[in-house]
């Protein structure tokens, strides 16, 4: 039953013909607040979280997963000195929902200073959680100083070079790309010719009605380039993507939920458990943002998605953790 | 004049000979040049910077974010630098140092040694 359209529900297409090619940036105005966003055939509908109760039910489907971004275990600043707290909330919305989740995708800056402790109060919060499976791609706060020797003697298994590999889950094929190694100066995120080769080769064999989610820990679409918030190459692993009809792009890092469709591919950055940053060039850089302590938890969230294999469709649903 | 002249001497001596002296005496001595670059706002300050051959260059983090200090020659690179953290590179061969901080790559300075 597709949900009841009402005055919160933004659509970007009224044609009807599901397509909006030019690419667009409708679900900015959620930010902060939350967003459902219903995709079908490569096509976003975007709900207020106020008013979802008629789309969650039709989401409710084959296959539902959370991601999580941006733990910063570690992390002590004012912004949030507490961060333990508010990734134990996260674990517990995450118990609270109505369709437990089959896994959860970590997409990133688990740590704060890729110090061992902090990966193992991580991985203690998360089993926590009756979810037991969890994938994760590193943020460039979890290979410090080793280069990501460490990251990968913990999640690396099953992986290729510094961390990338894929799995299917119910006819959905996941891509885990790591887009935080060998930094260049003055750069943004980058792949390297090494996994991207690996990329064309993952997805060539796939038939084109494969639904197809991929998550880094940067942004795999230029959001902003002045601080960095983006990924040099990820032009080339999208261009291997082109030809499928449904893909679906998460990413964590800026900290906030932005979305942008672009023909058949729907880009989406997570909220952080950790701590706000500010919107792009709102601030003088992109550090931590100080809010009142009442306002915190309602910028922390996870992203909790539901794929619909009788609609092609994927639906994420934004939550904060007030 | 010829009295002055001695008390310079001495004087000189005695300043010669600090290093020497015990550590409360020690103070008074004058090391090498130092110069000091913030790092702010996810950027260094001052981005450029001439230094004579010698200088002790020192980076302080005043963010809450760590960054480090990597040259693109790799002739130096930081440790992660957490809040109020230093590090301290002595020029003492003189370039250009290009350099940036490999966590947040816009981040990028120049350090000039004549």
């Amino acid at each position: 039953m597709p949900p009841q359209e009402n005055r919160n529900t933004i659509l970007p297409d009224h044609n009807h013909d599901g397509v909006d090619r030019r690419g667009f940036l409708k679900c900015m105005a959620w930010a902060g607040t939350g967003a459902l966003c219903v995709l079908r055939g490569g096509v976003l509908k975007s709900y207020a979280l106020n008013d979802i109760s008629g789309v969650r039910k039709a989401a409710k489907g084959d296959l539902s997963f959370v991601q999580i971004s941006d733990s910063h275990m570690g992390f002590n600043k004012a912004a949030n000195p507490d961060v333990v707290a508010t990734l134990k909330i996260a674990v517990d919305k995450i118990q609270a929902l109505a369709v437990p989740p089959e896994f959860l995708l970590h997409t990133g800056d688990i740590t704060h200073l890729s110090k061992p402790s902090e990966f193992d109060t991580v991985n203690q919060i998360l089993q926590s959680a009756s979810t037991k499976e969890v994938f994760f791609v590193p943020g460039e706060h979890d290979v410090l100083e080793d280069n990501g020797k460490q990251y990968l003697e913990l999640y690396g298994k099953n992986t290729k070079g510094a961390g990338w590999y894929s799995f299917d889950k119910k006819g959905v094929h996941f891509i885990g790309l790591v887009n935080v190694m060998n930094l260049k100066a003055g750069g943004m995120g980058s792949l390297g010719t090494e996994q991207l080769e690996w990329l064309e080769d993952d997805v060539r064999h796939l038939s084109k009605s494969t639904p197809m989610v991929l998550f880094a820990h940067m942004p795999l679409w230029n959001i902003y380039p002045e601080w960095g918030w983006g990924t040099e190459d990820s032009a080339q692993a999208l261009s291997y993507l082109k030809r499928f009809g449904s893909v679906t792009v998460l990413n964590g890092h800026i900290h906030q939920t932005m979305q942008k469709v672009e023909g058949s591919i729907t880009f989406h950055t997570a909220t952080s458990t950790a701590f706000p940053q500010p919107h792009p060039g709102a601030a003088p850089s992109p550090g931590p943002m100080k809010v009142p302590a009442e306002r915190l938890r309602g910028l922390l969230g996870m992203t909790d998605v539901n794929y619909v294999r009788k609609h092609h469709a994927l639906a994420l649903i934004d939550s904060t953790l007030e | 004049m010829k009295k002055r002249n001695w008390i310079l001497c001495v004087t000189t001596a005695i300043v010669m000979a600090l290093p020497a002296l015990t550590p409360f005496e020690k103070t008074v001595a004058a090391g090498p040049p130092t110069v000091d670059i913030k790092i702010d706002n996810f950027s260094f300050t001052p981005p450029m910077l001439t230094v004579k051959a010698g200088t002790k260059v020192t980076w302080t983090n005043g963010d809450d974010i760590p960054h480090n200090v990597a040259s693109e020659d790799q002739s130096f690179k930081s440790k992660v630098l957490d809040t109020d953290e230093k590090f301290t590179f002595t020029a003492s061969k003189p370039g250009t140092y290009s350099y940036f901080c490999s966590i947040h790559p816009k981040m990028t300075g120049k350090v000039v040694v004549e």
